[in-house]
């Protein structure tokens, strides 16, 4: 277990110094739903309804902009292959290596989400129903953007490459997501639902993603 | 002392410890008179006492631009004539700047909140204001992500240009924007023209946040140039220790 | 304790690097891998802690923790000194000792014996190479454990450097370690025994599968 705790304050740490990108994605994350407006126009109303659709399109594209270095920074300075010869399983090195990533990186979006929300001019009933539902989901976004990370370790394109892989990926976890976003936002469908599904979809997540991550990260190091 | 003898990092340190006291002072009078004038001042007929919130709002967007343009100066500086105190001047502005912006913003919002009956909308002014900031914070997460100083410098001063000359074309293409999706959605205040007992204590505390800006705009370049001093000295101990 | 290899062959890309390598190091000596460029130095220790593939021959360690694999009783020092720039020297050390020990590790000895004590506040940034190789190297110091793999560990030292360097491996096999470095220079070290892979057979003493077929496909 000591293993595990060094690795998450040190990447929590490298996240949170000079050249880390803790709070770069927030930022990302607002550039992103103020184009919105200037796109579609200043329209309260239509903003107000497709606002939890571009908060969560916003977020997804934050989470997997920060991802690609997750493996590759390890793998270019050797670190990977210490953590790789280490006791401790790799699938659980990868698994907290995404919570540090999702704690620095995705933890941010949701709590930066209500003040993103309020520009869209959401209620508090669906700023409330947006934040728990990116609360769930994120730690999905990031747990299936790791397999595509640990894919394109090796490569020298590998941002790119990682966001054409895992995008389509994402789908199920942006259709609930927004689903139950937009229950609350509208009140047509139940909540409960979608809600449960995407829970499930991120418990899962948490499992497949080491698991593959780690497959792949065996597979690229030779 | 003159201005040339400024540029001098030691001189500006020993300019900035004996300023800096004298400049918070007056900072406080100012606000002291400013604040009670506005206090003093009349209550709109349509809005009542929320429109002393201009007299916070309105000074923090000049504030917010002006630190805009002194980064642009030290930018100019720092490609021009490699002064390391025309970095350190962008680099202490900048949170400064964004930080006026922000209250110049959420100042905006609780503003519009019964005016408009929603926190935010999308009218020219508040979005280019709001572009403002996001720019800020982007010169800001360049300052955050190269380690080494003067490298970082540069890069920071040619985007701090390019903002320079982006920012009219910004704020003329916003007013387009919006202008071209009047309708229902377009909020504006009654274009009353400015009374004296309003003008006065307004300009009074754009004195007074002209004042703040400069006393932390100094004691932050103080505490930079000691920044770098350690950095500096530092690595010597690195070089030093074989 | 003894490290063994028979037969042992490597495959990087489809090519066959090295075949037939077998070799035995016990407690207290030091197998010096020496070679021209390309001979398959590197991916000889890379595959001794399981980092490459064995594509053919066994690897065995006797009189060890038999709960253990190589890997898990092995340090690697690679060409890459696994550092992070914007943590400081002691952190970066400190997350090593934490990951790769059990227990607490005396940080500040470690980083003594390779002469970084008096640089331990500041960020590994400011370290010249010899420094991070030295940080690096202190990883070894820090945590205990019976088998030493080196990769060029004397490039980017200084002659003093290499002295102390020198003195920490000779402490090492003193304590019953073994070391397995691959080198071009000598090491300065007692009972240091040599594994020249040009000899043991490049990929031109037996073509592996891929040369086979490509061999084939040149001649239809």
């Amino acid at each position: 277990m000591t293993s595990l705790g060094a690795l998450l304050i040190r990447d929590m740490r490298l996240a949170v110094r000079v050249g880390g990108g803790a709070l770069i994605g927030v930022l990302f994350f607002l550039v992103v739903v103020t184009l919105v407006p200037f796109a579609v126009g200043p329209d309260l109303a239509l903003l107000k309804r497709i606002g939890p659709a571009v908060l969560w399109l916003a977020a997804l594209l934050a989470s997997l902009l920060a991802l690609d270095r997750l493996f590759a920074v390890d793998h270019e300075d050797g670190s990977l292959d210490l953590l790789l010869m280490s006791k401790t399983p790799l699938e659980l090195v990868v698994a907290v290596k995404g919570v540090a990533h999702w704690l620095t990186t995705g933890l941010p979006l949701v709590v930066a989400a209500p003040l993103i929300g309020l520009l869209l001019n959401l209620d508090a009933a669906a700023q409330a129903g947006l934040v728990l539902t990116l609360l769930v989901g994120t730690p999905a976004l990031t747990f299936i953007g790791m397999i595509g990370a640990a894919i394109a370790v090796a490569l020298r394109r590998g941002g790119l490459l990682l966001a054409v892989l895992v995008l389509p990926l994402t789908v199920p976890v942006l259709i609930f997501g927004v689903a139950a976003a937009n229950a609350v936002l509208l009140g047509a469908a139940p909540f409960g639902t979608p809600f449960t599904i995407l829970c499930a979809l991120s418990l899962a997540s948490l499992v497949v993603g080491p698991f593959a991550a780690a497959a792949a990260l065996r597979q690229e190091i030779e | 002392m003159s201005l040339v003898d400024l540029a001098n990092p030691s001189r500006f340190l020993k300019f900035a410890n004996r300023a800096l006291p004298w400049l918070g002072g007056v900072t406080v009078i100012a606000f002291a008179f400013g604040l009670n004038q506005a206090m003093g001042a009349p209550d709109d007929y349509q809005q009542g006492a929320t429109v002393k919130i201009m007299f916070l709002h309105v000074p923090s967007a000049w504030l917010g631009m002006l630190a805009w343009g002194i980064m642009s100066i030290a930018a100019l500086g720092t490609l021009v004539w490699r002064h390391p105190l025309a970095d350190v001047a962008a680099k202490a502005a900048a949170p400064i700047g964004a930080a006026f912006t922000l209250l110049c913003l959420v100042t905006g919002s609780l503003w519009g909140r019964p005016e408009w009956g929603t926190y935010w909308v999308w009218d020219a002014r508040l979005t280019s204001e709001l572009v403002l900031f996001l720019l800020y914070l982007g010169v800001i997460a360049l300052w955050r992500t190269v380690e080494d100083p003067s490298r970082a410098a540069r890069a920071a001063a040619i985007l701090t240009l390019v903002g320079a000359v982006d920012l009219p074309i910004i704020k003329f293409s916003v007013d387009w924007w919006n202008t071209l999706h009047q309708g229902a959605s377009v909020f504006r205040l009654g274009g009353s023209t400015i009374y004296p007992t309003i003008l006065m204590p307004l300009l009074v505390m754009a004195v007074a946040f002209t004042l703040l800006f400069v006393t932390l705009h100094i004691a932050a370049m103080r505490n930079e140039i000691l920044r770098r001093r350690v950095r500096t000295l530092r690595l010597m101990q690195a070089q030093a220790t074989s | 304790m003894r490290l063994s290899a028979s037969n042992l062959a490597c495959h990087r890309g489809g090519r066959e690097v090295f075949a037939g390598v077998s070799f035995a190091v016990a407690a207290g000596e030091v197998l010096a891998v020496t070679g021209r460029n390309g001979a398959g130095k590197s991916s000889l220790l890379r595959t001794v802690v399981g980092l490459v593939r064995v594509a053919q021959g066994s690897l065995t360690l006797e009189g060890c923790d038999p709960e253990l694999t190589i890997a898990e009783q092995a340090h690697y020092l690679g060409h890459q000194d696994a550092l992070k720039p914007s943590l400081s020297v002691a952190e970066n050390l400190k997350f090593w000792a934490g990951f790769l020990g059990r227990k607490a590790a005396d940080i500040a000895a470690a980083l003594a014996a390779v002469g970084l004590d008096s640089l331990a506040d500041l960020p590994a940034a400011y370290l010249s190479a010899g420094q991070r190789r030295r940080l690096s190297i202190a990883r070894l110091v820090a945590v205990k454990r019976p088998i030493w793999l080196l990769d060029e560990p004397m490039s980017t030292l200084d002659a003093a450097a290499q002295d102390r360097l020198g003195g920490l491996m000779r402490a090492h096999l003193a304590e019953g370690g073994l070391i397995l470095a691959a080198t071009h220079g000598p090491l300065g070290l007692p009972a240091t025994r040599e594994l020249r892979l040009d000899e043991v057979g490049g990929a031109s003493a037996q073509p592996s599968a891929s040369q086979q077929w490509g061999a084939e496909t040149k001649l239809s």
